[in-house]
């Protein structure tokens, strides 16, 4: 195989032999010696006092070690972990200790946890345990909420809202005015982005295991964080860094939902510390559809103003974001810190911001596949398409004309992010071309003359990711890689990235094949380890690539340029005239003067006879911080079909045009998109948490959570441009995310066309479609 | 860690070991065939027995077989048996299409038509077909055999007619008169994939087209499964075109106890109801004929 | 206190004996009895597909079969598809076309892809996507898992491909 096509070859992936054969190791597959089993027994309440607990009974069930509550964390376990608290919650509103205290605030709290023998006995115990509640009314529509008499979920603060910011409109609205004089229009919507379950195919599990001599905690965990997980267990657990280890397994997909500080960690940790056991705890999928971070619950007020011609002159958004009960890590910043920064979306437009960020009575919100972006990006595309319906545009050149201009990059954003570079129209033209648009529109026309309800939807996205540069996050956000060249000329690499699923054990890989010029088997990728890898901050954001990538590209240059200076020496050449290639060192016009990588590995390890002036041994750690973030774009266009009778609605065409810079593995690429595209649709079409009035949650199982399976999706129809980035060495941006962006707005967009309406809300069930329908009829 | 709570098995090897259990037991025993509706309940802790009874072991229980003018199916025969009988697709499309649409390739290898119909789950498709073919379900007690029709037989949510120490042993469809055609038709709630509404209807028509005979069951929009008495009178007498099915059609959720939740309102059940029950009913024209 | 009870089962050609509660789940005594934890629990709606093993040559989601149930019966799980140190066309094909990221309903959808092919060896692509409808993935979208399995019903049609220990 050609060593220097690497970068940008679809190889097959090397995580896969494992897990085709039942060989990878997830946390549940691990088995302690001595371990015990951990249960939580959680609300069934929205919102109550707890008025008492008895265990009594259940501590008597032969295999139950012992049952924690609140009382016994007091003073030896620390508060969930909130990275960025302001407003009211830098004074403690909606943070909490790892068990609920005194109240229970959403359906699936955690009140007790039960430590046993075995699985079976912790699950048998958690009838056994008698808590009684005074019910109280919950808060949980989100306006309902904000108003006065709205039940409060922290009485002392007197109001459920933490943070707010409606800053003056006088410009804004005198840009409104103006267009409008001039003949132009204000269109306003009010827009829903629902609550949605990342649900990961593994649902969370930890083991926790503590050495009293020398006071050492290891945490197997299914997380995306590893070094962060292992610094808040350290600060909440009171140890000391260097005492706690993190190791995380095989993870069964994450989707940003394993981004975060969870009580059963925190739990499973002390009742390791407290029994010298270790302890195991698995997540049911009750529970995760129950207390794992919910994704979106985000609504908007939007006015946009446009010219006669669709030239959009201002958009004004006002967020409204609902983070459930508690705060989780993220939770408070995800729409005014991830999705405010691109409110523009792909636009050239001034945007004018204002928001709540509010409690309810549910399950606490934070990142999921987007985390703010898929937002914004929704506000924006139906913002176009809103415009477009209103003057009677077709909406791609609605898009066309609004879009931010090739010679405009870097591109200072209204909304404060700096996009890095970017190409729109011939993603948009690509995608226009693919699905052919003429005649799909005459299609369409076809179609609505037999009385079919057929729509098309286009969504031209960017996104923001590759977190991050200084200043994104209240701790830095780089990322680390340390290289090893071993003396049998195999690289190690050790990444504080922490991929699970997206395939870098591969393409990192074939990153150091190429740079190397070595064959990419001789290459191996580490990861997931806080002991032998150095600090990073995990797989999350579309970062993994663009900043991970990145140090490890930037450590494999370092140790290329030494092996350069060991080898000129061998050579007896200037280092200046030595070139790497094909796994040789040479001299630049003497091409028989060569000694291979493996020599130069073995001569840097071994050698007693190395030049002076250079340190034995080829090893190297890096952190990149990027300058910048980088901001992956496309276009996608769809059609869907609506039975008219039923409401029933089918995607028929689904095309997708991305442009992520450099593709290292395009296998690889496209598999992400196809994955972030089911996600996007899942979410538009059928997907959507909900409780009762009261705080109970009415989609605890499959059985009421749609989960999209195999015949409800067409083929994807995929293809890309590639504009490279400045921002790191690799000139990649992320990809991870983008498709569940840039998806839900197309599909959005495509149903509002087969209705002939302005806009409808998600998700685009049967019923809905089918009362519209019959609206229109009568 | 979603379990059963604790309970003893009791594998037999006859349906009279069955039986002695069931009177031992009663009201804290539960008949295990496939399993897949109880296992998932006992799992969730909706339903605690205290004594599985399992009835796969028993020979004679799976079948399918013609004998005379009925074709007598074995309550132990699992869906993928039903869905490959060239015997069943002949005279009954609609079971056997039915079987094929129900679940997914796993549940079907394991499902037992006679444990569907003892569960009666509101929105099953299989008490909605049975009781569109007018079956005659066979269960068997202390005192002997008993014959109970369909309409006899679904009596509420989760409520049969079996007595507690009672089984369901075999289910009779009487063949039926040439130029009989079948058919069943659901809307899928999205997330269970289960019936939001679903029909089941048989039709007989005479050499003229006209309509001689129908029965018409509605799963999914209700608290069980029911016939559509109305529904039928409209068809009998007349000559099955789009018009009149659809005019028929109309009273299909008529006299329904209709049920409301996440996955739809009354009164889209009702209309989608109507609408199922006119795709239904003119596919099974369409076979008659 | 419920009366355990004594099985014997053979699983990936082996037989085992054990004591077991009633209750225990088919899936668990595969996991944590016999310690072949390629099977996964990915639900508890028994929808989700990531348990699904064969049962004397069936394919079925043994999170809703009792281990007692499978007492006398053969069982194949994902170890015991292909013989060590080879893969069988379904396992290359998923490796071939990126039918899997996180991998974590990879065996379950590989089993049932397994029953699917044995059902219909030459099937659509409406036929795979119904086929699979009884597991569910949330990476993948399920594009290349359609064209695994296409990928495998092409290479089956040249080979025999019975697991390890199979049933009839």
């Amino acid at each position: 195989m050609g060593i220097s096509a690497m970068v940008g070859t679809p190889i097959k992936r090397r995580e896969d032999p494992r897990l085709i054969t039942g060989q990878a190791t997830y946390v549940d597959d691990m088995k302690l010696l001595g371990m015990y089993h951990m249960a939580i027994l959680r609300s069934p309440y929205g919102h109550a006092r707890i008025v008492s607990i008895n265990t009594d009974a259940a501590k008597a069930l032969p295999g139950v070690i012992k049952i924690y509550t609140a009382e016994d964390l007091r003073g030896k376990v620390g508060n969930v972990v909130v990275a960025v608290p302001l407003g009211r919650i830098a004074e403690g509103m909606g943070i909490r200790g790892a068990l609920a205290e005194g109240k229970v605030r959403f359906y699936g709290d955690p009140v007790a946890a039960v430590i046993a023998d075995d699985a079976y006995t912790a699950r048998d115990a958690l009838d056994l345990i008698d808590i009684e509640y005074e019910p109280l009314p919950a808060a949980i529509d989100i306006e309902k909420a904000m108003q006065p008499g709205a039940a409060l979920l922290y009485e002392e603060f007197g109001t459920n809202v933490a943070m707010s910011s409606h800053p003056p409109t006088d410009e804004m609205d005198k840009i409104f005015e103006q267009t409008v004089a001039d003949g132009g229009i204000v269109v306003k919507q009010r827009i829903v982005n629902q609550r949605v379950a990342p649900v990961p195919m593994e649902t969370r599990g930890v083991i926790a295991e503590y050495r009293k001599s020398d006071k050492s905690l290891t945490v197997w965990s299914s997380t995306q964080i590893p070094h962060l997980l292992r610094n808040f267990l350290a600060a909440t657990l009171s140890l000391p860094q260097h005492q706690v280890r993190v190791i995380t397994p095989e993870v069964g997909g994450g989707f940003g939902c394993k981004l975060n500080y969870y009580p059963e960690e925190m739990v499973a940790a002390f009742a390791a510390m407290q029994t010298g056991h270790p302890v195991k705890w698995i997540e049911d999928r009750s529970e995760n559809l129950a207390v794992t971070v919910h994704g979106r619950d985000q609504l908007d007020y939007i006015e946009v103003a446009a010219r006669k011609d669709g030239r959009v002159t201002g958009l004004k958004v006002h967020g409204i974001s609902d983070m459930g009960a508690y705060c989780q890590l993220f939770t408070n910043v995800i729409m005014i810190a991830f999705g405010f920064p691109v409110s523009c979306g792909s636009y050239d437009i001034p945007v004018h911001l204002s928001f709540d960020v509010v409690f309810t009575n549910k399950a606490p919100t934070d990142a999921y596949r987007g985390a703010g972006r898929p937002e914004a990006t929704y506000v924006s595309e139906r913002a176009m398409d809103l415009v477009a319906f209103n003057l009677g545009l077709d909406p791609a050149e609605v898009r066309r004309i609004n879009f931010v201009q090739p010679d405009q990059f870097p591109y200072k954003s209204s909304a404060g992010a700096v996009y890095d570079t970017g190409n729109y129209e011939p993603a948009l033209d690509k995608a226009l071309q693919i699905i052919d648009y003429k005649n799909l529109r005459a299609e369409q026309a076809r179609k609505r003359a037999e009385g079919k309800l057929m729509g098309i939807g286009i969504s031209s996205y960017i996104e923001i990711c590759g977190f991050g540069p200084k200043g994104t996050a209240p701790v830095g956000l780089y990322e680390s890689a340390r290289v090893r060249v071993e003396h049998s000329g195999t690289v190690m690499v050790y990444t504080g990235a922490s991929p699970h699923g997206q395939g870098e054990e591969t393409t990192f890989a074939q990153i150091v094949a190429e740079e190397f010029s070595i064959p990419v088997e001789n290459v191996m990728i580490m990861h997931g380890d806080t002991d032998s890898t150095p600090e990073g901050r995990g797989t999350y954001g579309s970062r993994t690539t663009a900043v991970g990538g990145a140090a490890l590209f930037n450590a494999v240059q370092k140790l290329k340029e030494k092996m350069k200076l060991i080898a000129s020496h061998i050579l007896e050449a200037s280092p200046s005239d030595v070139e790497l290639e094909d796994g040789k060192f040479s001299v630049a016009g003497s091409p028989q003067k060569s000694v291979s990588f493996n020599d130069v590995a073995l001569t840097a390890n071994f050698s007693n006879t190395l030049a002076p002036g250079i340190e034995p041994g080829l090893e190297t750690t890096v952190f990149f911080e990027p300058e910048a973030c980088v901001f992956p774009f496309g276009t996608y266009v769809c059609s869907v079909e609506i039975d008219k009778e039923t409401g029933e609605t089918k995607v028929t065409r689904f095309v997708a045009v991305d442009d992520c810079g450099r593709q290292l593995n395009p296998m690889i690429v496209q598999g992400q998109i196809h994955g972030g595209i089911a996600q996007g649709i899942g979410q538009a079409m059928w997907e959507g948490v909900e409780y009762s009035e009261d705080g109970q949650l009415l989609t605890s199982t499959f059985m009421d959570y749609a989960m999209p399976i195999a015949e409800e999706f067409p083929q994807f129809e995929l293809d890309h441009t590639v504009t490279l980035t400045t921002v790191n060495p690799l000139g990649v941006k992320g990809v991870g995310e983008a498709g569940t962006i840039g998806s839900t707005p197309a599909i959005a967009a495509a149903v509002a066309d087969a209705l002939g309406v302005a806009h409808v809300d998600m998700p685009f069930r049967a019923e809905k479609m089918w009362k519209i329908i019959h609206q229109q009829k009568g | 860690m979603s379990i059963p709570a604790p309970f003893d098995y009791h594998p037999v090897k006859t349906v009279d070991e069955a039986i002695s259990l069931l009177q031992e037991y009663s009201d804290d025993a539960k008949i295990l065939a496939g399993g897949h509706s109880l296992i998932p309940s006992m799992k969730l802790r909706l339903s605690q027995p205290g004594h599985l009874i399992d009835i796969r072991g028993i020979d004679g229980l799976s079948y399918i077989r013609e004998e005379g003018d009925v074709i007598a199916v074995g309550a132990v025969t699992p869906y993928i048996q039903v869905l490959r009988s060239d015997l069943l697709k002949h005279h009954f499309v609609a079971l056997t299409e039915a079987a094929e649409d129900l679940g997914d390739q796993q549940v079907r290898n394991r499902g037992t038509l006679g444990g569907s119909l003892a569960h009666s789950d509101p929105a099953g498709d299989m008490p909605a077909v049975v009781l569109a073919l007018k079956a005659d379900i066979v269960v068997q007690g202390p005192k002997g055999k008993r014959t109970v029709q369909a309409d006899d037989f679904f009596v509420d949510t989760f409520l049969t007619a079996l007595e507690p120490d009672e089984i369901l042993t075999e289910i009779r469809f009487k063949i039926p008169p040439a130029r009989t055609g079948t058919a069943y038709i659901k809307l899928e709630n999205k997330a269970s994939h289960y019936a939001l509404t679903g029909c089941a209807a048989m039709v007989t028509l005479d050499t003229d087209g006209t309509c001689t005979a129908a029965s018409v069951a509605i799963t999914g929009a209700s608290t069980k499964t029911t016939r559509a008495g109305t529904v039928e009178a409209e068809l009998v007498g007349k000559k099955l075109d789009e018009a009149t099915v659809a005019a028929a059609a109309q009273h299909a959720a008529e006299g329904l106890e209709l049920v409301e939740d996440i996955h739809g309102s009354k009164a889209y059940r009702a209309q989608m109801t109507v609408v199922m029950a006119r795709r239904a009913i003119l596919q099974a024209a369409e076979h008659a004929s | 206190m419920t009366m355990k009870r004594a099985i014997t089962v053979t699983v990936n050609g082996q037989q085992y004996s054990s004591e077991v509660e009633p209750r225990l789940l088919l899936v668990h005594y595969l996991r944590d009895v016999l310690d072949l934890t390629g099977t996964h629990v990915g639900c508890n709606t028994s929808q989700c597909g990531a348990c699904v093993v064969h049962l004397n040559g069936e394919a079925v989601k043994s999170c809703t079969i009792l281990a007692v149930q499978a007492d006398g019966c053969e069982v194949t799980t994902i170890e015991g598809l292909a013989p060590e140190g080879s893969l069988h066309p379904i396992q290359e094909g998923f490796w071939e076309k990126h039918g899997l990221q996180c991998g974590f309903c990879t065996p379950g959808m590989i089993m049932a892809s397994y029953q699917l092919l044995k059902n219909n060896p030459n099937p659509t692509e409406a036929e795979i996507r119904k086929g699979l409808e009884g597991n569910i993935c949330r990476c993948t979208g399920y594009q290349n898992i359609v064209k695994a399995v296409q990928y495998a019903a092409e290479h089956m049609q040249t080979s025999a491909t019975e697991p390890v220990g199979a049933g009839e």
